[in-house]
């Protein structure tokens, strides 16, 4: 990696302040995303900001939401006892992440901070509109197994590769974040910014912001909830394709229902179409297979991934079963 | 002295220091004054350097030297016998693949050689290259793997257009990369015109000979030292570029020098296992007695070598089958050359041919198991010699009644485990056994105690411990007494530690020299000098070995669970039975098979080395993308040893079984997959993508 300059913190605006006006600043915290990227040359930030001090890793409910600190490992919050009990798929598809070392290493925020990423992305040999704007995109036609079919652009075909931030989706949570300006709260429903034609920019926040927490609505239902994740092999690897869903069935017709999918678009993606033909439709396989078709509508394969398209409806009617009868 | 059957399931001598991080690897090796050397790979794989810009890298901090082919040390980079590897080490501007070396920074440390081979700018004449073997230049290798074999017995083509049941199909498998948990690492040292080099070698002997006419100097100025090697399977048997390259580095710093090999780089120039296209045709009666059986086999191969993997062996060997053909092809692509991988051509060709097995089998309505039966050679198929030894079928039966075979519903599609498909699928494993001459050093001191010597190498195998074992149950003294050195040129001469042979090669010299030292000791009236008992004994094999011929079996027994919807495959259950003539340890035997079967169901589910076609480059070149499985990956596996002795193999009575394991047990989990879902997938790896239906 490149030489570049260190600084640990203590609070957020010392946070913020070392960041500065500094372009190629970056906070660290578990560093599982950065640092790999740092060694291959992906990220070349003159300044790492070190957070990790900063009294952001408390989990508390908050009324009718669940606070979640930005510096909460996934670990931590994947055993919380109230996120087990409120928010099943969270704590399942933190479980489905990376590997027990990581996930004891990375932070809530630094997860869903992590870039998008594909195999281009992360070899400076080939090129990448991401890394290198204007370079093209090497994906397109080329070893897109892993890429994405939703949200896609002639620009950028890279998986938004976060499992817990699907589920975060479908409850529609909110991110806290300050910066040199004071504080803002944002939904994350609005925080990633599909590829377009800047696939380099990937969320709304600006140079400086910084997540502070996560707050989880308490959706009553979202107690019958999962998080069901297809991949290549069983432990330690993304997702070909990610379904989180809750359910509220009464009567075997559904009242109300979330869903969002991961391992298939460019950011977590929500299924609202799908959803809403979910309410006050019996809980059966057809209406499910309905629900699927809707989700992936607007989907396009690009080769080696057209099967991510079949694959995902069925991860997503396998999803709502497990919760239908559960 | 009457030998036990199965040695002890001894812990490895070794286990202790390698456990608590204290075995000394060849990168661990801290030399006075050592600098460090990190090769910058071509970012192409067809073309020719136009310039190099190193201008930055040669002013970053620490660094010493940036070589090129414009300031690189001339050297004889030609191959020294027809079966050298060419290697690529600047001595021209060519760039014939993807991650060839074109520069190697180096700087006082590791960190500042990193960054200064990032920081070299190489400018390219680049043009396209080929990746797909129907595109390549397609050539017949002469000769094509084994060169004393026929090449057809019978009249295979006659016979199989006359068989009641024909079956044809195509099987391909994919590239694959070793990927040992020790990256390849060199540690070199001139002293004057004397040179030391510590490497991760299968091979200190091939890297002395190489080296030597290499830099024009004797081998006898070379030492080879390779004390520990954390894996390799293959991919460490030959000598690849960046030793001569850490040599010459070390000449123009006038340094010792260290270069490690990175994972992305183990993607690059030291080897993979060679994709492979195979026909194979089976012709039947209706009772599944086959009458004719024909392999065809494309393999990748670089531009400037040859490499064969000989997947049609394995289906001349194994069967009773009167008419037999067999077609090798290799095509030229822009890819480094590829090297033997744990179990070569057997691995490969037993997925072809123990699935076309399998697709007979429910062609007519016979128990997979029964079909190997029907066909059971008794002698060796294509010679017409006895065995050594073969226990074939008592592995089939032992492993078939543990796994508990018979009570599986032999109908595809038919079981199912809550939302789960369950299949059971079986194959048959083999690999011929070899061996080589070779030479130990014994000694008996005066307290009884006995050192035996040889220069061949540890790998994880058990080295150390098998051949302290076998040398102390013929001398009849107790195992603590006797030690093994290894690992090193200054010791009495080794072949390669490849190939199933070391055991009847190592084996066989140390068994030897232990009789003679007793017969000595004996005649010495069981008295040892003050000086000492010491001989050099040299071994090779004896003309009446050829009488038979060695190999050794096993079969494979799995169960896998697909979910329909999402195509996901699990192995459950795994009983493998092998048989090896006598065992030396039975605990590093057992480990041995557990790892090959494995590494075959990391053939049958995972491992696939990806080519971007328009670059010839590797895009998952790391572990977080090429996917090998994990532990929960991996079931309770059952291995079976089955104990029998082999007295005419060779003077120790062992066969290989280092790779048998890998035989067959990637088709066995294909044929699961089959019984489970009906949905035969002849292209590895079978990924949940090929089975949506």
């Amino acid at each position: 990696m490149n030489p570049f300059h260190y600084t640990r913190v203590e609070d957020s605006p010392a946070a913020i302040a070392a960041i500065g006006h500094d372009g190629r600043a970056r906070f660290v915290a578990g560093g599982t995303n950065i640092l790999d990227l740092m060694k291959i040359y992906v990220e070349e930030p003159t300044l790492l900001v070190d957070i990790n001090r900063l009294p952001l890793a408390t989990i508390e409910q908050r009324g009718d939401s669940v606070l979640i600190g930005a510096l909460a490992r996934m670990s931590d919050v994947a055993t919380d006892a109230t996120v087990r009990r409120l928010f099943p798929m969270v704590a399942s598809a933190l479980e489905a992440s990376a590997s027990p070392q990581l996930r004891n290493m990375a932070s809530m925020g630094g997860n869903l901070m992590q870039r998008t990423r594909c195999s281009y992305f992360r070899d400076t040999a080939t090129p990448c509109n991401k890394r290198a704007p204007g370079s093209g995109c090497g994906a397109l036609g080329g070893e897109n197994r892993m890429n994405a079919v939703l949200g896609t652009s002639e620009h950028c075909i890279a998986t938004h590769a976060s499992d817990v931030a699907v589920p975060l989706m479908a409850l529609d949570a909110v991110l806290h974040v300050a910066g040199a300006h004071g504080t803002r709260d944002v939904p994350l429903r609005d925080f990633y910014l599909l590829p377009g034609n800047a696939p380099q920019i990937e969320t709304v926040l600006v140079h400086g912001e910084l997540i502070t927490g996560i707050s989880v609505p308490v959706v009553p239902f979202a107690s019958r909830s999962t998080y069901l994740k297809v991949r290549d092999r069983a432990h330690y690897e993304f997702a070909l394709a990610s379904a989180a869903v809750a359910l509220d069935i009464t009567g075997g017709m559904i009242q109300n229902a979330r869903i969002a999918l991961g391992g298939v678009a460019t950011i977590p993606w929500r299924a609202r179409e799908a959803e809403r033909m979910l309410v006050n439709a019996p809980a059966t396989r057809a209406s499910f297979q309905r629900a699927a078709e809707a989700a992936l509508s607007g989907a396009h394969g690009h080769g080696k991934n057209d099967y991510k398209i079949v694959l995902a409806k069925r991860t997503l009617v396998r999803a709502l079963e497990m919760v239908a009868t559960s | 002295m009457s030998q036990p059957l199965t040695g002890a399931p001894r812990d490895r001598v070794d286990g202790p220091v390698k456990v608590t991080g204290r075995a000394t690897y060849a990168g661990d090796n801290d030399v006075q004054g050592l600098v460090h050397a990190v090769v910058v790979p071509s970012t192409i794989a067809n073309g020719r350097v136009v310039s190099l810009d190193i201008t930055a890298a040669r002013s970053a901090p620490g660094v010493l030297e940036i070589m090129t082919h414009l300031n690189a040390p001339r050297v004889n980079a030609k191959k020294a016998t027809p079966n050298d590897t060419l290697l690529f080490v600047l001595q021209d501007d060519v760039v014939e693949f993807d991650r060839q070396p074109v520069a190697v920074a180096i700087a006082e440390t590791f960190e500042q050689a990193v960054h200064a081979a990032q920081l070299v700018r190489v400018t390219y004449e680049a043009h396209p290259p080929t990746t797909d073997m129907t595109l390549g230049t397609k050539f017949v290798p002469k000769p094509a793997g084994d060169a004393s074999a026929p090449k057809q017995r019978g009249t295979p083509a006659e016979a199989f257009a006359g068989a009641p049941v024909k079956l044809k199909q195509t099987y391909t498998t994919p590239t694959e990369h070793h990927n040992p948990m020790e990256t390849h690492g060199t540690v070199v040292q001139w002293r004057g015109d004397q040179l030391v080099v510590h490497d991760s070698t299968q091979w200190a002997f091939g890297v002395q000979r190489r080296l030597a006419a290499m830099f024009g100097i004797e081998p006898a100025q070379i030492r080879v030292m390779a004390p520990f090697v954390g894996g390799a399977f293959g991919s460490k048997g030959t000598m690849w570029s960046h030793v001569p390259l850490a040599v010459m580095a070390a000449k123009m710093v006038k340094r010792p020098v260290k270069l490690l090999v990175t994972r992305p780089q183990m993607f690059g120039w030291v080897g993979h296992r060679p994709q492979t296209l195979q026909v194979v045709s089976l012709g039947a009666g209706s009772d599944g007695r086959l009458q004719s059986v024909t392999h065809e086999v494309v393999n990748e191969t670089s531009l400037s070598d040859e490499f064969v993997e000989s997947c049609a062996s394995f289906s001349r060997d194994l069967y009773a089958v009167p008419n037999f053909g067999m077609s090798q092809t290799l095509s030229r692509l822009h890819i480094s050359k590829p090297t033997p991988q744990r179990g070569p051509g057997d691995s490969t060709g037993s997925f072809a041919l123990e699935s076309a097995m399998d697709e007979l089998s429910y062609a007519i309505g016979l128990d997979p198991l029964e079909l190997r039966l029907r066909n059971y050679s008794e002698l060796h198929p294509n010679s017409g010699k006895p065995y050594s030894s073969k226990r074939l079928r008592e592995c089939y039966r032992l492993a078939s009644e543990r796994f508990g075979w018979k009570d599986r519903n032999p109908k595809a599609r038919s079981t199912t485990r809550g939302r789960m498909l369950v299949g059971v699928g079986m194959a048959s494993a083999a690999r011929s056994s070899h061996r080589s001459a070779a030479s130990v050093r014994i000694r008996m001191n005066v307290d009884g105690s006995v050192v035996v010597q040889s220069g061949t190498i540890e790998q994880g195998t058990g080295s150390p411990t098998v051949y302290g074992q076998l040398a102390a149950q013929i001398l009849g003294i107790p195992f603590e007494r006797v030690r093994f050195d290894f690992g090193n040129t200054d010791l009495p001469a080794a072949p390669v530690a490849a190939g199933s042979q070391t055991s009847g090669s190592i084996g066989s010299v140390v068994a030897v020299a232990a009789g003679r030292l007793r017969d000595q000791l004996v005649a010495l009236g069981g008295v040892v000098p003050a000086a000492g008992i010491e001989m050099l004994v040299d071994d090779k094999p004896s003309p009446d070995e050829a009488a038979h011929e060695t190999a050794s079996f096993g079969a494979h027994f799995a169960e896998v669970e697909v979910d329909p919807d999402v195509g996901t495959v699990r192995v459950t259950r795994f009983v493998g039975a092998f048989e090896a003539g006598r065992i030396l340890n039975a605990k590093t035997a057992t480990s041995q098979c557990l790892g090959g079967i494995v590494w075959g169901i990391s053939m049958a589910l995972f491992e696939d080395s990806r080519y971007d076609a328009r670059t010839a480059r590797i895009m998952n070149a790391n572990l977080s993308e090429y996917l090998v499985p994990t532990n929960a990956d991996i079931p309770n596996v059952d291995v079976i040893l089955v104990e029998g002795d082999d007295q005419f193999a060779n003077p120790a009575g062992v066969k290989g079984i280092g790779e048998v394991g890998v035989a067959g047990s990637a088709a066995a989990v294909a044929n699961a997959i089959y019984h489970a879902t009906g949905i035969r997938i002849r292209d590895l790896p079978i990924t949940p993508d090929k089975l949506l239906g």
